[in-house]
């Protein structure tokens, strides 16, 4: 309960505060609530799945990117004209969702039972092999495409970049 | 020991979690002017499908809940990691990441 309340309330400063650099500080404890939520249902590879990806690796990779391209400070100049159609939107997918669990689920009730690292470990190796190389091949073409498509690529016309190999520099300073 | 094991939780709080977190990502993605700002709502909402498969996972008494929760964590990362090269790039290119500032492909 107390994990669903903070994390829902930083999921909403999420989108609503003025600072980016805020925003994905409020996406860390959202993240955090979420893999303390895996906890609660005993998921427990999960949860540390969740806080080594997520919390260490995407909010940091958000911060960098952050930090690289200057992004300005303001609710004009972070939010668009559509606030309010887009406030309309999220309220009515929170109504229409909010009555289908209560309408299909009321009442029922998880029966925790620990998952065992193990068990996730077996299930994958044995139920879904397939999917996970497939998922590994796609990992490695997002990593590829990621490094291509960011590369600075260097223009014919420039001059070629002089470059002094590390190994020998010594010598050529001492010469 | 035991107690934890004979314990239960109410899953209509976490749906209602999750369905809360979604409708936040929702309303980011639509209201945001800052790409980065909505590839974080994206992250969001990816996270409260995964809240819902992981309740469903220990509702059913079944693991596939979690191994796609799992998949799912992964294809995240790999999108956020293209999604944020897209953005450098363009910021690179047209010194802005305003998403209605780039309309390029627009008509």
């Amino acid at each position: 309960m107390v994990v669903g309340v903070v994390g829902g309330f930083a999921a909403l400063r999420l989108v609503t505060s003025r600072n980016v650099v805020h925003a994905a500080l409020y996406l860390v404890v959202t993240l955090a609530m979420v893999g303390g939520t895996y906890l609660l249902v005993a998921a427990e590879f999960l949860a540390w799945v969740q806080v080594l990806i997520y919390v260490g690796a995407i909010v940091v990779l958000l911060l960098f990117s952050l930090m690289l391209t200057k992004a300005p400070i303001g609710r004009d100049t972070l939010d668009n004209q559509q606030r309010g159609i887009a406030a309309l939107v999220g309220a009515g997918v929170l109504a229409g969702l909010v009555f289908l669990i209560q309408d299909a689920f009321a009442g029922k009730r998880v029966i925790l039972q620990p998952v065992r690292t193990a068990q996730v470990g077996t299930a994958i190796f044995r139920d879904f092999v397939l999917p996970f190389e497939v998922v590994s091949v796609l990992l490695l073409a997002a990593l590829i495409g990621a490094v291509v498509i960011a590369r600075k690529d260097e223009s014919p016309g420039a001059p070629p970049e002089r470059r002094v190999p590390l190994i020998g520099r010594e010598e050529r300073v001492a010469r | 020991m035991s107690c934890l094991l004979a314990a239960t939780i109410r899953l209509p709080f976490l749906l209602f979690f999750g369905a809360f977190l979604f409708s936040c990502g929702v309303y980011g993605v639509l209201a945001r002017r800052n790409a980065v700002l909505v590839l974080m709502s994206i992250e969001l909402m990816l996270n409260a499908v995964n809240v819902n498969l992981v309740a469903f996972s220990g509702y059913f008494r079944q693991l596939t809940g979690q191994i796609f929760a799992l998949f799912v964590i992964t294809v995240a990362a790999a999108e956020i990691g293209i999604g944020l090269a897209i953005i450098i790039l363009i910021y690179r290119n047209r010194e802005t990441i305003n998403v209605d500032e780039i309309s390029l492909l627009k008509w």
